[in-house]
């Protein structure tokens, strides 16, 4: 006997409607149920940050999310970063500094970068590994993933001035 | 930071994007848990809680009776071994008569949904008898120590041991007379060090795919360092034909040596055929921890002793690992290491390798050289200080040369070890004052011999003169790049010509694991012998073409000619390939039998809370011989990981287990790799002694990085403190215990 | 994790209904980080959740310069640390609310739910100890107001009876206890071994008000990970009372809280680090106390 629930809500800017039971996590409904597999999962405890999704713009876990909870609220993961201009910004600057290697923690990195540029749009070193602190990396020792977020704040701090 | 731009290289040399880097920044790149076929059930593997025990039965009945299963298996499902070693990995994927740590598989189950098959799992039935469990290396070895295995007996220069033993080996190396060597020191240091097990870490977790089609063919999509090693397991252990099993390799998210070996491949491919359904199973981050290869714990009691001029005259170590549940710890290249970048004249190491109730032990980037590093790089800072010699000109003074024999009985080929030496000397790091109280700088130096091996490398030519390289190496941090740069440099033509990728084992030659370093080494050679078989193919084309002798033929950047007036560019010639004898591709296939070795020091400097053991990094450089650069922004970044998972194993990481033998800390809670907070931007200095046998002297990169951080980070630790910390991790309240801070209440 | 029922009550009295019925088998649910990952571990296996994000009196902060602070239970960490009135007036709060995990943790944890789940380790509960902070409930039999320090009574247990929920916690005014309004000051302090995302091997939360004439009017000191809960040292807080804000006064309320302190050995710290980690964190919290009752930035 199921407990299945219709859940509808704004993925990466686009309507959608699934069937979900309570205990299954928001990333479980991403990656199982939606399809959207950018978001990863590397521990299912909220202590390696790759699972990180905004949720109405919030940084959040998805893992420590349910499904349920998502009805009439908006989700961005790594997968509606890009649009049809191309890349983020954020992405093109994390391809030009190398801020990764194997890229599996990448996509959280993304996300978590985003949800501090639009709070701090030109953070400091420190409030850099702040933010990210919740992101695990092994592979690159941080080093290119700060540069690659400075980069991408100066980038996007450029483009504002240009507009203005 | 960058490299002197080497003027006879076109592509190598350049700081290129990677291949691979739009799929990863836009979540498309599909890793091994992201694999998902049609009609795919969901696996669980059931394992043991206890640290040791006798398995009396496993009843599955009533998980197979559960609606929505599809498949239970247990070692029953297995076709029966032959060798010991056959027998201990087939122990391994499902036990049979013991439990040997927790976490060790009994059974797994295949259903409709993860959850059910979690609920069946917990309908399964073990009926265990408990038997004590030891995890201590040095209690493993006493006399009254539970047995794992009982048929265990110690090999050694003695022969084969008479009794019961978990000391699977003893191998002794001895060079001229050490008692004589240390008669005739004037300064004598000793230390005994304790480190803990550690894990690689990666945040991807073991996932595999396993489909079978109905006249027997097996498909196995799976992370992994090698894709030919995970086909060699499952022949071996399901005593399937190899043409019948294909292995299809994801990406990878991180691996570290800990992906060399397969897990959950077998597991998945048994249900898959029983249920006659793909089925996929996601290790969860417990069981990775619980259930995968860690690295050994090890213990070493370590003695140095050097003449007031500063020569080394006589070293001496026992090392004592810990090989997990079966024998087979990296205690030999844990000796290689330890004394390898000094020229010693006697010298006598005795390493064991010992099994307890735990994981068996895999891979960790440089197996088994860390903990050893540490161990005599802490003693070489303390010989330096009592002679009254700057650390790195000690290091110089004694530094192994070309032809030099090192303690284990290997000789130095061509090495750069004391250059990396000097440009740490000369690097503005080295000489920068301290800023503040509490505060030291430590230095630590490091060998690793790195590897060749096979590899395979299918190059072919588009009719638009663009190409595909498919590689056997299975790219876990840009490999792809950088062979596909080395096979440009080798056809002169720009590297945007050239698409690489991975393939599986049904459409590339055989390749030994994408480990030790040798990646971008010994493929890179392949790449480069298919470039240059392809230019000869292509220049033969040309020579049919224009009616001359191949001889006349000639090729440099990106150019056929012949005579004065005969000359078609790569693409045009690849235009006229196809109607004028087919295709042109060319398959190298390798087996590097020589390699270059690779050489870091690391400076590190720290502060030290003194009231609660707490250490900051402050700084930290990292320099490394590289031989010559492919991609330095790429080489830069292995310095970086490398330094920083060497950092985590100085401060932080550490199996801990109770007196049940059970691991109090498999979550990435407790068992605490570096955060962004906790490493300073890593500076880095690319030093460059080509290796004479590789086309562009390129030498492995990966693995030296991740030795010195313990050693480099204690010896700052002493000038903060004054005291010498002698265990890994070096946690703040081992720090308060060496500072007598900690009393007794 | 076992199946469960899904709610998302608008109102305290649905909610009250909800956990209530012992039909049920609820427990309430706000950001669910500690909840959720107890739950996949096995710890329980509720048959029902109720979200508790959606009911207003949970989910607001008010502050009134008369009256003092509210914060509802299911406000987020990070919401808290964003607040300018807290940030003004409650800095001691912000310090444990801010170090709760990482950004993602913060945007999710609750004071609230750091409080319920009564770890021995809560960095928010011995910074509301030394605030003196309330506790308001909601049950079946109506409405109550526990004094957090009396909440927790052993690790993972709370006062909470059968089907009460925590509404909102309440901070005094600064100072209110002697009448000045600006002259007080809380500072908590944790020790981990990272940076970041590891849970306390100690902390120590300290709370100081100030006279005219400079001495010490009352204080208290809390502690967490030393105790099976976090733990109120009324005799290191009573014994500065009276006395001049000195390095030597500091040294024996922390050596008083040395001695209240019953810490374990477990995989985060042995029992003679974090004993010893008592003193010297209290001592400093207590100077971090001092320096914003002074109005002074804290050193670190």
């Amino acid at each position: 006997m199921t407990n299945k629930t219709l859940v509808s809500a704004t993925v990466n800017g686009e309507p959608v409607e699934f069937f979900c039971e309570p205990q299954q996590s928001l990333l479980e409904c991403l990656r199982d149920v939606l399809g959207l597999t950018g978001t990863k999962e590397g521990c299912n405890d909220g202590n390696c940050g790759a699972c990180s999704v905004l949720l109405d713009g919030q940084l959040v876990n998805s893992c420590l999310v349910l499904g349920v909870e998502i009805e009439g609220r908006a989700v961005t993961t790594v997968e509606g970063l890009a649009d049809w201009h191309g890349l983020h910004p954020i992405q093109q600057a994390f391809l030009e500094a190398d801020g990764f290697q194997c890229g599996f923690c990448t996509p959280g990195i993304l996300i978590a970068t985003k949800a501090l540029l639009d709070r701090e749009p030109n953070p400091t070193e420190e409030q850099i590994r702040t933010w990210l602190s919740g992101n695990l990396c092994r592979c690159t020792g941080y080093d290119k993933i700060v540069r690659a977020v400075q980069a991408a704040a100066c980038q996007l701090n450029r483009e504002c001035e240009v507009d203005a | 930071m960058s490299t002197q731009k080497n003027a006879q290289f076109n592509v190598v040399g350049e700081r290129l994007p990677r291949y691979d880097g739009a799929d990863k920044v836009t979540g498309k790149a599909i890793f091994g848990p992201d694999v998902a076929l049609p009609g795919m059930l969901h696996g669980f593997v059931l394992r043991s809680p206890h640290a040791h025990a006798r398995l009396r039965s496993i009843n599955t009945s009533r998980a197979e009776a559960l609606q929505g299963v599809y498949a239970v298996v247990t070692a029953a499902d297995l076709p029966p071994a032959g060798s010991t070693d056959h027998r201990y990995a087939r122990d391994n994927t499902f036990a049979s008569d013991k439990v040997l740590y927790v976490g060790h598989a009994v059974a797994a189950v295949a259903a409709r949904t993860q959850a059910l098959a979690e609920e069946a799992a917990r309908l399964i039935e073990v009926e265990y008898e408990v038997l004590p469990a030891v995890t201590d290396v040095l209690a493993a070895m006493q006399d009254d120590a539970p047995i794992l295995h009982e048929d265990m007996r110690t090999h050694s220069l003695a022969g084969r041991g008479e009794k019961p033993s978990n000391v699977a080996s003893h191998f002794q190396q001895l060079k001229g007379d050490p008692a004589h060597g240390f008669a005739e020191a004037d300064v004598i240091v000793e230390r005994e060090c304790h480190t803990a097990t550690v894990h690689q870490g990666y945040i991807e977790s073991h996932a595999a795919v396993a489909t079978w089609s109905d006249d027997g063919v097996l498909t196995v999509y799976t992370t992994t360092q090698g894709s030919f090693a995970v086909r060699d397991h499952i022949v071996w252990l399901l005593d399937l034909p190899m043409s019948q099993v294909r292995v299809v390799p994801t990406e990878v998210g991180g691996a570290f040596g800990g992906k060399n070996t397969s897990y959950v491949d077998v597991a998945a491919a048994l249900l898959a055929r029983k249920a006659r359904r793909p089925v996929k199973i996601t290790m969860p981050r417990p069981d990775v921890f619980l259930a995968t290869g860690p690295s050994s714990g090890a213990i070493f009691r370590v003695k140095m002793g050097a003449k007031r001029d500063g020569h080394i005259t006589a070293v001496q170590a026992e090392l004592f690992y810990e090989a997990g549940a079966y024998p087979g710890s990296p205690v030999g290249s844990g000796a290689t290491v330890m004394f390898g970048p000094y020229a010693i004249p006697n010298g006598q190491v005795d390493g064991y390798d010992v099994v307890t109730n735990g994981p068996r032990v895999s891979s960790y980037r440089a197996p088994g050289g860390t903990p050893g590093n540490f161990a005599v790089e802490t003693l070489v800072d303390e010989l330096a200080e009592k002679l009254g010699m700057d650390p790195i000109e000690f290091r110089l003074l004694n530094h192994a040369h070309e032809g030099d024999e090192r303690v284990d009985g290997g000789t130095h080929g061509s090495i750069g070890g004391i250059e990396v030496l000097k440009a740490a000397q000369a690097c503005e790091h080295y000489r920068a004052p301290l800023t503040g109280p509490n505060q030291g700088h430590g230095v630590a130096h490091a060998f690793w011999g790195n590897w060749g091996g096979r590899s395979s490398c299918t190059l072919s030519v588009n009719g638009d003169g663009s190409m595909n390289l498919v590689t056997s190496s299975v790219d876990l941090s840009g490999t792809r790049t950088t062979i596909a740069m080395q096979a440009a440099e080798a056809l002169e033509l720009p590297p945007e010509r050239i698409r690489p990728s991975v393939g599986d084992t049904d459409n590339t030659g055989y390749a030994d694991v994408s480990a030790g370093s040798r990646t971008t080494y010994a493929t890179g050679i392949a790449a480069i012998q298919a470039a240059e078989d392809v230019i000869a193919q292509m220049r033969a084309r040309a020579a049919a073409l224009w009616d001359v002798p191949v001889e006349n033929v000639a090729y440099a950047n990106g150019v056929f000619s012949a005579a004065s007036d005969l000359r078609f560019t790569f693409a045009e010639l690849a235009e006229q390939v196809t109607g004028s004898g087919g295709s042109v591709s060319s398959m190298a296939n390798i087996d590097a039998a020589e390699w270059g070795a690779g050489f870091s020091t690391q400076i590190a400097d720290v502060e030290v809370d003194p009231e609660t053991g707490k250490v900051t990094l402050l700084r930290y450089t990292v320099v490394q011989d590289v031989g010559q650069a492919v991609n330095p922004t790429m080489v830069e970044g292995q310095m970086q990981g490398g330094a920083t998972q060497g950092i985590g194993w100085a401060l932080y990481e550490g199996y801990a287990y109770n007196e049940k033998g059970q691991m109090l800390n498999a979550n990435f809670l407790d068992y605490k790799i570096p955060t962004a907070l906790d490493v300073p931007m890593i500076e880095t200095v690319i030093v460059e002694v080509p290796y004479p046998k590789h086309p562009f002297g390129v030498r492995g990169v990966g693995e030296p990085p991740i030795l010195p951080p313990p050693a480099a980070i204690a010896n700052a630790i002493y000038r903060a403190t004054g005291v010498r910390p002698d265990r890994l991790p070096m946690t703040p309240a081992h720090l308060l215990e060496k500072m007598g801070v900690i009393g007794d209440w | 994790m076992q199946p469960f029922a899904y709610q998302a009550p608008t109102s305290v009295g649905e909610a009250v209904a909800l956990l209530a019925d012992p039909a049920h088998g609820a427990r309430p649910f706000a950001g669910g980080t500690d909840l959720l990952v107890q739950m996949r571990r096995g710890l329980f296996a509720p048959e029902m959740l109720v979200d508790v994000k959606r009911i207003p009196e949970l989910n607001r902060i008010a502050f009134d310069p008369d009256a003092g602070l509210t914060v509802g239970a299911a406000v987020s960490c990070a919401w808290l640390c964003d607040h300018p009135a807290v940030w003004q007036h409650y800095p001691g709060l912000i310090d444990a609310a801010s170090i709760i995990g990482g950004a993602a943790i913060q945007r999710r944890a609750t004071l609230g739910g750091n409080l319920c789940n009564a770890a021995p380790s809560g960095d928010a509960i011995p910074a509301m100890i030394v605030l003196d902070a309330t506790a308001t409930l909601a049950g079946p039999d109506g409405t109550r107001n526990v004094p957090v320090a009396d909440f927790c009574t052993a690790p993972g247990k709370t006062v909470l009876g059968p089907g009460e929920l925590l509404i909102s916690l309440h901070f005094p005014v600064p100072a209110s206890n002697t009448g000045e309004r600006t002259r007080s000051g809380a500072r908590y302090l944790r020790f981990i071994p990272r940076g970041e995302m590891d849970i306390a091997v100690a902390g120590a939360g300290a709370w100081l008000a100030l006279g005219d004439d400079g001495t010490i009017t009352n204080a208290r000191i809390a502690l967490s990970a030393v105790a099976p809960t976090p733990l109120w040292v009324k005799e290191a807080g009573a014994a500065l009372i009276g006395k001049a804000p000195t390095a030597e006064a500091f040294a024996a309320a922390a050596t008083i809280a040395q001695e209240a302190a019953r810490p374990i050995s477990d995989v985060r710290g042995t029992a003679a680090q974090r004993r010893h980690l008592v003193g010297v964190l209290t001592r400093r919290a207590l100077k971090g106390a001092l320096q914003r009752a002074k109005g002074e930035a804290c050193d670190d």
